[in-house]
C-alpha cells in the first residue's frame, strides 16, 4: 500500500533542475524588502529614507505574536521606503536599499553553542531571526513552535514532498544540505518534545531519501507516493498516520507539527550562528527560461535579476509565476522581488488563458478534491452570492491546491471562485 | 517601473488534457463503430438518418444560441452528440423527416430552453425520442427493418418487432422464444443481427467504444457497472413470461442495455457529480429497465428509466455528499 491521502491529481512533474546544484545568485544592487513577507501583522518599520544598514540589520521588527521581523539583506544605504510590486499582495510597503557591494555585517556570523539552551530561548531566537515557513504559506515560525500546554505534539513532520511540478529547491536543499536540515529538525524536536520524527520525501527523490536515511538517525525517513498535493499538511500527516486535522482545526489537534525541510535548515541557522533569514534556495524554471537553475537568493531581489543569471528569457515572455503552477501566483511584472515565501519562479512557455465554459456535471472535481468538497456544487453557490449555503458545504475547508481547477474540463474559475467566497464568508464572519 | 505587463489569471496555472472538446469528440469517435454496424446491418440508410439526424440538432444549436444571443458553441460536439444518439434510437425504417423534429426538439425545448450545455435536466437525445414516442408511436415502434443476414427467429424485423417485443407478445409461439434464448439467439444479439433502434443493435460495437472511454476515464464506470450488474441481478429474480429466469444474457444484450449503459446514463450534465449518487444512479435505471420490460406497457425500458433517475439527481446529489475531510 502506497503512503498517500485520498483525492489528489497526477501533473507532468517537469522537475527540470532537480540534477542542478545550487548556485549563489550575486546581491543585485538594489533591493526592494516588502515589511509584510509572512502570515500575520506586517513589521514595524525600524529604518527611515537615507540611513546606512547593515547586512542582517533588523529593519522590521515584528507586531504582536503572529508577525516576523524583517532584516537587510544587503548592507548599504535606505534609498526609498514606498509602495513597490509585491509577489503576494500586489504591491505593498517595500524597503529600497542600495547595495554598497561590501557584504558588511551587522553582528559576526559565528557557531554558538545551543546544546544548553532552554526551549524559550531557542524559540526566542527563531522570532529575533524572522523565520517563517519557506514552504510558501510563510507562516511565523516561532508560533508553531509554541503550541498551547494543552496540545503536546508526539510527531514532528519534516516536510519534503515538494508536489508541486517544477519546483526543486526543496530537493536541493535535502540533497545539499542534509546535516542542517536534520539538526534543524532535532531542534525543533526538541522544543516541541516530539517523540516520533519522521522526515517525509515523495518517491520521486530517491536520491534525497537514501541520503537522509544515511544521515538521519533519530528520524523515520518515509517515502511517500508521488501525487499532488501529497506536501499539503493535513494531507500528509494523514497519509502517514491516518489522523483527520478537524475541520478549521491546526495539525497540533492532531498531535502533529509539520515543518518544511528547507525551514528546519534556517531554524538551524538561526540557533547555530545567530543567522537571520536574509536569503532562501528558489527554483527558477519554466520552458522559457534559457537555462533553469536552483538558486540562492537574497530576501528583495527582484525575479528578473534571478531569471538573467539563468540565461533569461528564450522570447518574451507571456507569463511569470511565483512558486509552483498548481497554487503559484501571476505576477503583472519581473520587477517583483522575491519574499521569505517564494520557493519559485516560473515562466511558461505559453501564456494563454483558456476561456471558462459552463459546468458539464462530471464530477471531476469532486474526485480529486482532497478536502471531499463538491467544488462544482460549492462555486454554483458562490458565483450566485450565496454564501451561507457555500459556507454549510464547507468552503472554509478548502486548502486551494487547485486540483479542481487542473481537471476541470471547461476550465472554470473553480480557485479564484473558491479564494473569494472564502473571503467573503470571513468577512461576514468579523 | 512595469512598463510591460505580464497576464495574470488565478491557479493553477496548468490543466489536464482533458479538456470539454476532447471529451466531447471522444464519445463521438466512441459511438462510431455502431454507426459502421448499423450501416451494415440495415444499409446507407442508417447513415442518411445520422447525418440528417446530427445536421438538425447542429443547425438548431446555432439558430437558438444565435436567437437568444449566446456565443455560438456548435463545434464543442455537444450537439453533435445529442444528433447521433438521437439516430441511434430510432427504428431504422422511420421517415426521414423524423430525426430532424427528434433532434430539434432536442436541442431546443430539451437543452436551450434550459439554457444551454451544463443546465439542461434531462438527456436531451433521449427527450427527443420520449417526444417522438408521443407524437408518432405507430412509426417509433413498428418501422423496424430486418439486418442484412437475416434474424434468428425469422420473425424479428420483418414482423415488423425486436426480440424483447417478441418475448413480450402473447401469441407468440413459443419456438420463436427458444430460439431468441438458444446460444444462436443470444449470439445474434450480441453481434446485433437482430431487429431494432438502428444504433443499439450490436453490444459488441458499443462495448468497443464503451470500453474506450472507461479507460480514457470519460465516462464513470460506477453507474455502467451498477447499471448492468441490475439487470442481471433482476433478470434472475423477474421471470420473463412465466419461463424460468434463465437468460441473464439475453437481459443484457437485447434492446437499448449497452447503448444506454455506456453512452446515456453516463450523460455527464444529466447525472449525478456524487460517487456514491453515481452508483444509486445505475441501480435505478437497472431496476426501472427490468420492472418496464417486465410489467410495463412498452417492451423496452431503457430510455424511460434514464430519463426518469434523470430526473431524480439533484436530489440525489444533496443526499449523497458524503463525509468532508476533518468531520469524523
Amino acid at each position: 500500500m502506497p503512503i498517500t491521502f485520498i483525492g489528489g491529481v497526477h501533473p507532468k512533474e517537469a522537475k527540470l533542475t532537480s540534477g542542478s546544484p545550487i548556485e549563489v545568485l550575486p546581491p543585485p544592487k538594489t533591493v526592494y524588502i516588502p515589511l509584510s513577507q509572512h502570515t500575520g501583522k506586517p513589521a514595524r518599520l525600524l529604518v527611515s529614507k537615507g540611513d546606512e544598514v547593515k547586512l542582517g540589520q533588523k529593519i522590521g521588527e515584528a507586531q504582536g505574536f503572529i508577525s516576523a521581523n524583517i532584516h537587510a539583506t544587503v548592507s548599504g544605504k535606505v534609498k526609498s521606503i514606498g509602495r513597490f510590486p509585491h509577489p503576494v499582495l500586489g504591491d505593498g510597503i517595500a524597503v529600497e536599499i542600495e547595495n554598497d557591494g561590501e557584504d558588511t555585517w551587522a553582528f559576526e556570523i559565528t557557531e554558538h553553542d545551543y546544546e544548553k539552551l532552554t526551549p524559550q530561548e531557542i524559540i526566542d531566537l527563531v522570532k529575533e531571526a524572522g523565520i517563517v515557513g519557506l514552504g510558501g504559506a510563510a507562516f511565523p515560525s516561532h508560533v508553531k513552535l509554541s503550541p498551547p500546554k494543552e496540545k503536546p505534539i508526539e510527531i514532528l513532520i519534516l516536510n519534503g514532498c515538494e508536489c508541486e511540478p517544477y519546483l526543486t529547491c526543496d530537493h536541493r536543499v535535502m540533497l545539499e544540505f542534509p546535516e542542517e536540515v536534520v539538526k534543524g529538525g532535532e531542534i525543533i524536536a526538541r522544543v516541541v518534545g516530539a517523540k516520533r520524527r519522521i522526515i517525509a520525501i515523495e518517491d520521486n527523490k530517491p536520491d534525497a531519501i537514501a541520503l537522509l536515511k544515511k544521515k538521519a538517525a533519530d528520524f523515520e525517513v518515509i517515502p511517500v507516493k508521488t501525487k499532488y498535493p501529497e506536501g499539503a499538511e493535513k494531507q500528509l500527516i494523514y497519509a502517514l498516520t491516518r489522523r483527520e486535522v478537524p475541520s478549521g482545526g491546526l495539525p497540533m489537534d492532531v498531535g502533529c507539527l509539520v515543518h518544511n525541510v528547507g525551514t528546519a535548515k534556517a531554524i538551524y541557522q538561526a540557533v547555530r550562528y545567530r543567522k537571520p533569514l536574509i536569503e532562501r534556495v528558489i527554483t527558477v524554471t519554466g520552458e522559457n527560461i534559457k537555462e533553469p537553475k536552483n538558486l540562492l537568493v537574497r530576501i528583495g531581489t527582484p525575479a528578473i535579476e534571478a531569471i538573467n543569471h539563468c540565461g533569461g528569457y528564450i522570447k518574451p515572455p507571456e507569463k511569470l509565476i511565483f512558486g509552483g503552477p498548481m497554487m503559484g501566483i501571476a505576477q503583472y511584472t519581473d520587477q517583483v522581488p522575491v519574499i521569505k515565501g517564494t520557493s519559485g519562479i516560473l515562466v511558461p512557455a505559453e501564456g494563454e488563458i483558456p476561456e471558462p465554459g459552463p459546468c458539464i456535471r462530471c464530477g471531476r472535481c469532486v474526485d480529486v478534491c482532497p478536502m471531499g468538497l463538491h467544488p462544482c456544487i460549492i462555486v454554483d453557490y458562490v458565483e450566485n452570492l450565496k454564501f451561507d449555503d457555500a459556507k454549510r458545504l464547507g468552503i472554509l475547508d478548502c486548502i486551494e491546491c487547485g486540483c479542481c481547477g487542473y481537471v476541470c474540463p471547461v476550465r472554470r474559475q473553480l480557485v479564484h471562485n473558491l479564494k473569494f467566497g472564502k473571503a467573503e464568508v470571513w468577512r461576514k464572519k468579523d | 517601473m512595469a512598463e510591460k505587463r505580464l497576464k495574470v489569471s488565478a491557479s493553477p496555472h496548468i490543466f489536464a488534457r482533458q479538456n470539454l472538446k476532447f471529451v466531447m469528440y471522444a464519445v463521438i469517435l466512441a459511438l462510431m463503430p455502431a454507426l459502421f454496424g448499423s450501416i451494415y446491418f440495415y444499409g446507407l440508410r442508417a447513415l442518411y438518418l445520422v447525418i440528417l439526424s446530427v445536421a438538425a440538432a447542429v443547425v438548431a444549436e446555432a439558430v437558438c444560441q444565435w436567437a437568444y444571443k449566446r456565443p455560438i458553441t456548435i463545434t464543442d460536439g455537444s450537439a453533435i452528440i445529442t444528433g447521433i444518439l438521437l439516430a441511434y434510437n430510432l427504428p431504422p425504417g422511420v421517415p426521414y423527416w423524423m430525426p430532424v423534429v427528434g433532434s430539434v426538439f432536442a436541442i431546443v425545448v430539451a437543452k436551450q430552453f434550459f439554457g444551454g450545455l451544463g443546465y439542461n435536466f434531462i438527456n436531451p437525445a433521449l427527450a427527443g425520442r420520449a417526444f417522438l414516442m408521443a407524437s408518432w408511436p405507430v412509426a417509433m415502434t413498428h418501422d423496424w427493418l430486418p439486418p442484412a443476414g437475416g434474424t434468428i427467429s425469422g420473425l424479428d424485423g420483418i414482423t415488423r418487432a425486436t426480440p424483447l417485443n417478441l418475448i413480450k407478445a402473447a401469441d407468440v409461439d413459443p419456438s420463436v422464444i427458444e430460439r431468441l434464448t438458444s446460444l444462436e439467439g443470444i449470439r445474434a444479439l450480441f453481434f446485433g443481427n437482430v431487429g431494432g433502434c438502428l444504433g443499439e443493435t450490436s453490444a459488441l460495437l458499443l462495448l468497443i467504444g464503451g470500453i474506450a472511454l472507461l479507460i480514457l476515464k470519460i465516462i464513470d464506470y460506477r453507474i455502467t457497472l451498477s447499471y448492468l450488474l441490475t439487470v442481471v441481478v433482476l433478470s434472475l429474480i423477474l421471470p420473463i413470461k412465466g419461463h424460468p429466469p434463465y437468460n441473464i444474457l439475453f437481459q443484457l444484450f437485447s434492446g437499448g442495455l449497452f447503448l444506454g449503459a455506456f453512452f446515456m446514463a453516463t450523460d455527464m450534465v444529466t447525472t449525478p457529480v456524487t460517487k456514491r449518487g453515481r452508483w444509486i444512479f445505475g441501480i435505478g435505471c437497472g431496476i426501472f429497465t427490468m420492472l418496464i420490460r417486465t410489467f410495463g406497457g412498452y417492451p423496452e425500458g431503457v430510455s424511460y428509466s434514464i430519463l426518469f433517475m434523470n430526473v431524480w439527481t439533484p436530489f440525489i446529489d444533496r443526499y449523497t455528499m458524503g463525509r468532508r475531510f476533518g468531520t469524523r
